[in-house]
This record gives structure tokens, C-alpha cells and sequence, in this order.
């Protein structure tokens, strides 16, 4: 039992990165019908600028939670920079053309990103520094958590609801649902649709930046591949609550990292990456448009 | 204060609007009579900026407004209502109408017109916190008035906005844009129901397959021989 509840604090933790990366697949599909297929890769990035950052800031020597938050929010900022230039220099010019094209411009600036980031970062991993020293607390029933994951779960945490409130309360936000909904009625609003994409473009990448900075600090080995993975996860993730919905990405995130750390437990970790296509197939026959997803015949 | 001039239209290979040509003085209300397909909301869209033109010239208030893109002419003050009830489904019914409202920032004012809104459809207010997408088809269809209206633009354009709705509420929603228009808004109003239009409207233009086919005062389109055959149903 004990095992359990250990494996499934563990697997929220991955699950809630996993959810800060889904979010931004699923904003992106849900305004422009498109798959960002190098959002792993901004993830990538955000860690490389969060390790970039830790550097200048002397935070190996010298950490503090200030340089921690600091490290995070200048991650976030300069992804969300390159969120804006992806979308303005890549995507925009092929809006209007067909999806295949978009599709081909994703996977370009996927592979532009990962073979850049040899180029600048070198092949070989860097290591993140240690900001914030590994603790465990222990929570009773033999379960413990460390320091590091409390803070991944409570900056997701703290992200998802900054997120939640943009998109629900804010002028911004209300129009971003409108765009999603009809962009040509949105346009009769006075919304400017390409400011409207632009803007989630960086919503989406400063999240990224933010799993990459959170998961740098817990498993410190960063390099320019490392975004692969994780960014196909996620987005089965997004696949999985139903993509287009912002509460699925969630909710996809964590069953994705829950059924990953309970596969290592239970089954084998040969099975680790496994398990997110098994779930993708299983949710395209069992329910294609996700859990949360409405299964309507897709808009035109 | 609008004027349209030799228009022309095309959706690929369809020739929609063929060197169409409507003008709009300040305070009027115009109206556009034609049979389904003439290319009435083609005009209204392409005056609005969502359909590209290959010819012609759209001016508004002495300014070229023809390769604007749609959300500036928008912010020029020309608010569309557009046809079949295009709501943002997913949002409630108040959320709608402040999204007409969004390219203001005196708060105050909004709440005002909002308020106005919601006196004129009553039916709305009630409806309010409820997604757009529940609402029956009638409530539908107010919410892309009351929300050109909480633009407070200087023209609207209305496509078809009593198409499907019970007469008690058509005859309200003319009411509502007489009303509209003695505020001071020009109004260039899209209808089938060509007598009701005809009746408040003091010019109309008829179009048939792209062309303007008859312009003339409305009142003396309502006595033309025919368009009585033709739409007014004698
Ligand atoms: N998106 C489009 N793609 C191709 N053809 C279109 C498109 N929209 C309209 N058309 C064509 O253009 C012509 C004019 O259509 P439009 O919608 O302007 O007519 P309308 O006068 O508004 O008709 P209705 O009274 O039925 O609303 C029609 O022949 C229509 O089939
Ligand atoms: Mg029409």
C-alpha cells in the first residue's frame, strides 16, 4: 500500500509536467487546428535558458529560492520570446495554406530547434545546477516527497490556475475562447486574430520553459534531444483529455504520468515510453475524442 | 458615408458580386432585397474585410477600407451582425455580448449599453449565465444585434436578422433597429422579409445574382410592379 501511494505521489509529479507541456499542445490546436510538433523542443530550450541563466547568476556556489524564481521566470520569458518568432517566422506564413503544410512546417522547426541546440549547446549533456538541494520529507505510511517535487507540483499548480484565470477572466482570455470558437466572427469583434495566435503561442511556450527549468532541477542532465520524449508524451496527453481542452491537457498530463510510474513499478521500466502509445491507441478506439473532449465530427 | 463601388467578388472560380456598386448616406437605413444566393452577405462580408475583393473600391467616411484587414474596420465603427445566428456557443450568453464591446475601455458605458441591450431583449438578461450554444434559436439570434450594438458603431450591417423568427419578434427586432437608427447609426439592414425592410428603410437596392438589379427610394420599390411579383408575394 505504502509502495502505491508512493508510486502515485511520484507519478503526479510527472504528471503535472507532463500537463504544463500538454497545455501548450492543446492551446495551439484549439485556435489553429495545428499540432506544434516542436513544443517538446521549447521545453528543451526552456531548460537550456533556465541552465544558462543559473550560470550568470552564479546559482551553483550561491543558490537561493530568489535565484530559483529568478532562473524560472527568465526561462519562461526568453521561450516565450521564441514562442512569438516560431510562430510569426514559421507558422504564420502558412496559415492559410493546407494543413500538410503546416504539419511539414511543425516538424521542420522541430528539427531546426533540436539540430540548432547541438550546434549552440554541443551534443553532450550539460549539467543543471543543484539550485535547490534534494531533501525528503517524509509524509507518513512510509511515503515520502522531496523537496523538489513539492516545488514542481506547486509552481504547475500555481501556473494552471494563472492560466485558468487568463483564459477565463481576462479581456485576452475571453477573446483567445472566441478565436478558438469562430475566428471570422472573433474578427467581426475588432479581436485581431494574429495577435490573438501570437499571444498563445507564448502562453503555451512559457509553460514549456516551465516544465524544462522544474524537471532540470530534479534530474539535473539536460541536452538538446531531451525534448523528444517528454513532448510526445505530452502531447498524448492532450490526446487523451481531449485536445482543444484546456481542463483535459490536465487531466491528460496527470493520467499519463501516473500510468508511466505505475507501469515502472508494476510491470517493467522497459515498458516506460510504451505506455503512452498504448494509451493513445486505446483512447483513438475507445474514445477518440478524449476523456474531456466532446465527440463532435470536427469543425469546419 | 459608405459607398461601395464597382464590386466584384469571386470564391475560386464563382463569380459572386459582379461590379456591384451601394452607397449609405449618414443616418440612413438602407436596405438589400434579392432572392437566396443574389450575394447579399457577400457584399456585407466583403464591406466587413472576411472576403477579399478583385476589383472595386469600398470607402467609408471618405477612407479606402478595401484591403483593410477586419478587425480595423471594426474599430473604424462599422459593426456586423452577421447572418445565421453566429454566436460564440461556447461562451455565456453575457460574455457574448461584452465581446462585442471589446475593442472599448470605458467600462461604465459598457455596463450602460449592456443594460440597454439587455431592455430591449429581456429575454437575454434572463438567458444571461447560460452558454450561448442552449439557447433556442430565437435567443440566438439577438445576441449578434445586442452585440453590434454594444460597439456603438456608426454603421451596422444586419444580415437577415428576423430569418426564422416567431412574428411578434420580428416585428420587435424592426422596432429595435428603427429605434437603433433614430440614435444617430446608419444602418445597411439584409432582409427576406423585403416588405418589413421596405418599410423603414429609406432606399433599397434589389440583387439578383450579383448584380444590383433595381435602386430606388423604398418607398418606391414598394409600389415597383416587380418587386411586388417577384418578393413582396403579389
Ligand atoms: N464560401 C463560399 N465558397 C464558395 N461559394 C460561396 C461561398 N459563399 C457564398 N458562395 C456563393 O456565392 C453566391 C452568393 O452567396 P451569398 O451567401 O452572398 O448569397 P445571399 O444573397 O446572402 O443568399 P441568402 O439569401 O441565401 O443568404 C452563392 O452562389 C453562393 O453559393
Ligand atoms: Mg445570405
Amino acid at each position: 500500500m505504502s509502495e502505491f501511494l508512493q508510486q502515485l505521489v511520484n507519478g503526479v509529479t510527472w504528471g503535472s509536467v507532463y500537463a504544463l507541456i500538454a497545455l501548450g499542445y492543446t492551446m495551439v490546436y484549439g485556435i489553429l487546428r495545428l499540432i506544434n510538433f516542436a513544443h517538446g523542443d521549447v521545453y528543451m530550450l526552456g531548460a537550456f535558458f533556465g541552465f544558462f541563466a543559473a550560470r550568470f547568476l552564479n546559482a551553483a556556489r550561491d543558490p537561493s529560492p530568489f535565484k530559483a524564481l529568478l532562473v524560472l521566470l527568465s526561462a519562461m520569458v526568453a521561450c516565450g520570446i521564441i514562442g512569438i518568432v516560431m510562430e510569426r517566422a514559421a507558422y504564420k506564413p502558412v496559415r492559410r495554406s493546407s494543413r500538410l503544410a503546416a504539419l511539414i512546417t511543425a516538424i521542420g522547426v522541430s528539427l531546426l530547434l533540436e539540430n540548432g541546440g547541438i550546434l549552440l549547446f554541443g551534443p553532450d549533456p550539460k549539467f543543471f545546477p543543484q539550485i535547490i538541494p534534494a531533501r525528503n520529507i517524509a509524509l507518513g505510511m512510509g511515503v515520502t516527497i522531496s523537496n523538489q517535487q513539492i516545488l514542481i507540483l506547486s509552481v504547475s499548480l500555481v501556473l494552471m490556475f494563472a492560466l485558468r484565470f487568463i483564459v477565463l477572466h481576462t479581456r485576452t482570455g475571453k477573446a483567445m475562447q472566441a478565436v478558438s470558437y469562430n475566428p471570422m466572427a472573433a474578427a467581426l469583434m475588432g479581436i485581431s486574430v494574429d495577435r490573438i495566435v501570437t499571444f498563445t503561442f507564448m502562453l503555451g511556450s512559457m509553460l514549456a520553459a516551465a516544465a524544462g527549468v522544474l524537471v532540470a532541477l530534479q534530474n539535473p542532465k539536460i541536452e538538446p534531444l531531451m525534448g523528444i520524449m517528454p513532448g510526445l508524451k505530452a502531447f498524448v496527453a492532450a490526446v487523451l483529455g481531449g485536445i482543444g481542452n484546456i481542463p483535459g491537457a490536465v487531466l491528460g498530463g496527470l493520467v499519463m504520468g501516473i500510468a508511466e510510474v505505475l507501469v515502472v513499478g508494476y510491470v517493467s521500466p522497459t515498458y516506460r515510453d510504451a505506455i503512452a502509445f498504448v494509451l493513445l491507441i486505446v483512447i483513438l478506439l475507445v474514445r477518440p475524442a478524449g476523456i474531456l473532449g466532446r465527440n463532435v465530427a470536427e469543425k469546419v | 458615408m459608405l459607398e461601395v463601388r464597382d464590386l466584384d467578388v469571386y470564391y475560386g472560380a464563382i463569380h459572386a458580386l459582379k461590379g456591384v456598386s451601394v452607397r449609405a448616406e449618414s443616418g440612413e437605413i438602407v436596405t438589400l432585397i434579392g432572392a437566396n444566393g443574389a450575394g447579399k452577405t457577400t457584399l456585407l462580408r466583403t464591406i466587413s474585410g472576411l472576403v477579399p475583393s478583385r476589383a472595386g473600391r469600398i470607402t467609408f467616411e471618405g477612407r479606402d477600407i478595401t484591403k483593410m484587414p477586419a478587425h480595423e474596420i471594426v474599430g473604424l465603427g462599422i459593426s456586423q451582425a452577421p447572418e445565421g445566428r453566429m454566436v460564440f456557443a461556447n461562451l455565456t450568453a453575457e460574455v457574448n455580448l461584452e465581446l462585442g464591446a471589446y475593442l472599448r475601455r470605458d467600462r461604465a458605458g459598457i455596463l450602460e449599453d449592456r443594460e440597454r441591450v439587455y431592455t430591449l431583449f429581456p429575454r437575454l438578461k434572463e438567458r444571461r449565465r447560460q452558454s450561448a450554444g442552449t439557447l433556442s434559436g430565437g435567443e440566438q439570434q439577438l445576441l449578434p444585434i445586442g452585440r453590434a450594438l454594444l460597439w456603438r458603431p456608426r454603421l451596422v450591417l444586419l444580415d437577415e436578422p428576423s430569418l426564422g423568427l416567431a412574428p411578434l419578434l420580428v416585428r420587435e427586432i424592426f422596432r429595435t433597429i428603427h429605434q437603433i437608427n433614430r440614435g444617430g447609426v446608419t444602418v445597411l439592414l439584409v432582409e427576406q422579409n423585403a416588405h418589413m425592410a421596405l418599410s423603414i428603410a429609406s432606399r433599397g437596392y434589389v440583387l439578383e445574382t450579383g448584380h444590383v438589379r433595381l435602386e430606388d427610394r423604398a418607398s418606391a420599390l414598394l409600389e415597383n410592379p416587380e418587386v411586388k411579383s417577384a418578393y413582396l408575394g403579389g
